[in-house]
């Protein structure tokens, strides 16, 4: 498998493993904690290295994990003690965590593997180059199987546990008294997310794990309101950012694992204008939407009102519009011109006059404060 | 050592940089913790770097000041992006915080690397605003920085009440007619200042201990605001200079995080024993209570 494969893969599988549980962690309100948690397990990471003596796998996982967990558990009791807010709690204690690691690192292992800048963004560069090896023979490159087997297990989770965790996100106190616990699903999906941080850390680095986590399935919520669609959508956006993030890393010779994060990004800002429903670009119509509909009720009322009464020339002329709806004259010929196009007015000269069908609905609208 | 506070030059300026960024960012960390907006500091600090880069690949200049600019843009646009996903989508700030704050940060290394792989040495040193490096201020950042956070304090200090209102209360502020959207807008442009000066001493990643550290641990000693920022900014001081003395005196320790764990003791120790509100107290206190009612019921 050529070195480009490698990295290409790995990233890819980065993504998805990330992105399954992604959906969860946006409607669980916990992407901060997971930039705590990527952060935090740098101390862990280190204190596994340098139990091993060496760069070691198991050590390394179960290290980071621990510190993972630590740092949930140090949050919530921060929280618990009533003197410090739920943000405030994670912006004590992760960088707490990441300083110590870095202090560490920089102190007592200034020129091994464990760099500074891999740190923050990974070398998936290298992929192809860390070899797994099981009593010296070589399986190929380390990260597709620790990617690979995470995916599975990512799978597996959400595959089994969907519809607990669907019952816990959704509807906590429903699921204790059904008999879930929800602090359990809790602590089962912070330890997966733990243990995806550490097998993409290496690849990617403690801050793009971040994107990769909540960046694809934030998009996938514009899209859909469904929850199986959304993680569907966020592991196809995820494994896109990854693809095209490569691409564009190759054409500017750039870091690959912040290219994957900026795609992330571009996905989410293509969605974040046009998404169907929640984009910008379909507020803003919907809004001007509802404020001619709304102008065109308010014509047709006051028209109503003054209706048959000796000042009804004066009212109902487009000029009058004005001074009593304080409209513009281009708002008001807009609005007249909508309200004739429906067949509610007739407009001769500057005179306003409702149409049968016009008169209506405005009969309809003014009820409420008749 | 102590002399040579006065005497060294780079120490000088490191103690100086490291003091005047916790006095600032512990003074407008109070306004923010107090909004529940502890995290939106490290928010604006990782969107800060594509900023940097973007100020050095326009102008080719690595003066402080054009480089900050850029961050400060940076950070600003991240805020208003915030702003808008959160009151015009309805994205939770949790997520919003975290997609800003990842984007970003990613752009920002793509732009990084691009800068650095184009292999010309002068170009290198960018880096230094990952993780910060006190040990590199010159007197000019130095003068920089005191401008920015001069300028940022005393704001602070003119629109004190009008803050204050809307750290406790801002539906309040906009009912009394004070415009509660444009002081909220101001406070995230102060915060964008403090996360600029933090950059080059503590980095991208550790500023946000440096807004929250402070403000939580000074919360701990007084119930009125005007102590809490007054004291939230000597402990940012403390922090600041003590982690930039650790740091001086051995070249493999970086400053950023040495000032950090300074304020993280500063920080525990609050929580733990400051007078009212300690967590040491409250134990002792609920242990007399257990053995006051073992008593009690034994009288029975």
């Amino acid at each position: 498998m050529s070195s480009e494969m490698v990295i290409l893969l790995t990233g890819a599988l980065v993504a998805i493993a990330c992105a399954l549980p992604g959906a969860f962690l946006i409607l669980r309100r916990m992407a901060m904690m997971v930039d705590a948690i990527s952060h935090a397990i740098l101390p862990g990471l280190v204190a596994g290295y340098f139990l091993a003596r060496g760069p070691d796998l198991l050590a390394g996982f179960a290290g980071a994990v621990l510190a993972a967990v630590l740092t949930v558990s140090l949050v919530e009791a921060l929280q618990n003690t009533g003197r410090v807010g739920g943000e405030s709690a994670i912006g004590i204690v992760f960088p707490a965590m990441f300083a110590l690691g870095t202090f560490v690192v920089s102190k007592y292992f200034a020129n091994v593997h464990l760099d500074a800048d891999a740190i923050l963004y990974g070398n998936i560069e290298f992929a192809a180059f860390d070899l797994l090896y099981i009593n010296g023979v070589s399986f190929g490159p380390q990260s597709l199987w620790v990617m690979g087997s995470l995916c599975l297990i990512n799978l597996l989770f959400i595959g089994l546990l969907y519809k607990e965790l669907k019952l816990a996100t959704f509807d906590p106190g429903l699921a204790a008294a059904l008999g879930f616990s929800p602090a359990l699903l809790h602590y089962a999906l912070m330890t997966v997310v733990s243990i995806t941080t550490v097998g993409a850390f290496t690849a990617v680095g403690a801050i793009l794990v971040v994107a990769l986590f909540v960046v694809p399935a934030a998009t996938a919520w514009l899209l859909t309101d469904r929850l199986p669609r959304m993680i569907l959508l966020a592991v196809l956006i995820g494994a896109l950012s990854a693809v095209s993030g490569y691409a564009v890393a190759i054409a500017l010779d750039a870091s690959v694992a912040g290219s994957m994060a900026a795609m992330t990004g571009v996905f989410f800002g293509l969605a974040f204008l046009f998404a169907p429903q929640r984009g910008l670009a379909a507020r803003a119509r919907r809004l001007q939407r509802q404020r001619v509909e709304f102008a065109v009720q308010t014509l047709l009322v006051h028209l109503l009102n003054h209706e048959q009464s000796t000042e009804q020339k004066a009212e109902s002329a487009i000029s009058h519009l004005n001074s009593e709806l304080r409209w513009s004259n281009r708002f008001a010929r807009h609005i007249t011109g909508v309200a004739q196009r429906a067949g509610l007015l007739k407009q001769t000269g500057d005179q306003l006059a409702l149409t049968s069908q016009g008169r209506a609905k405005g009969e309809q609208r003014s009820e409420p404060y008749a | 050592m102590l002399i040579e506070l006065f005497t060294d030059y780079t120490l000088r300026n490191v103690a100086l940089g490291s003091a005047l960024l916790g006095i600032v960012s512990g003074a407008l960390g109070c306004f923010a913790v107090l909004r529940r907006q502890g995290l939106l500091g490290d928010a604006l600090a990782h969107a800060a770097l594509p900023g940097i880069c973007i100020a050095f690949l326009l102008t080719g200049s690595k003066a402080p000041l054009v480089l900050l600019v850029g961050a400060a843009l940076a950070g600003w646009l991240a805020a208003l992006l915030l702003i808008t996903a959160v009151r015009e989508i309805g994205i939770s700030e949790d997520s919003a915080l975290g997609i800003v704050l990842s984007t970003f940060f990613g752009f920002g290394i793509v732009l990084l690397t691009f800068i650095n792989r184009r292999g010309d040495a002068s170009q290198a040193g960018l880096d230094k605003f990952l993780f910060g490096q006190a040990a590199t201020l010159v007197t000019e950042d130095v003068q920089t920085m005191a401008l920015l956070g001069g300028a940022a304090l005393l704001l602070v200090a003119a629109l004190y009440k009008e803050l204050k209102l809307l750290a406790f209360d801002a539906e309040f502020a906009a009912s009394l007619g004070f415009p509660a959207r444009g002081l909220s807008v101001l406070l995230t442009s102060l915060i964008v200042i403090a996360v600029v000066i933090g950059l080059q001493t503590v980095g991208v990643v550790l500023m946000a201990a440096m807004l929250v550290g402070p403000a939580v641990a000074a919360r701990q000693w007084t119930n009125r605001l005007g102590v809490m920022v007054i004291l939230a900014a000597a402990f940012g001081a403390a922090s600041g200079v003590s982690g930039a003395l650790i740091s001086v005196s051995d070249k493999n320790i970086p400053t950023g995080p040495v000032i950090i764990l300074s304020l993280t003791a500063i920080v525990l120790a609050s929580l733990f024993f400051a007078p009212a509100r300690g967590l040491a107290w409250d134990a002792i206190r609920r242990r007399q209570q257990r053995a006051n009612m073992g008593i009690e019921s034994l009288g029975h």
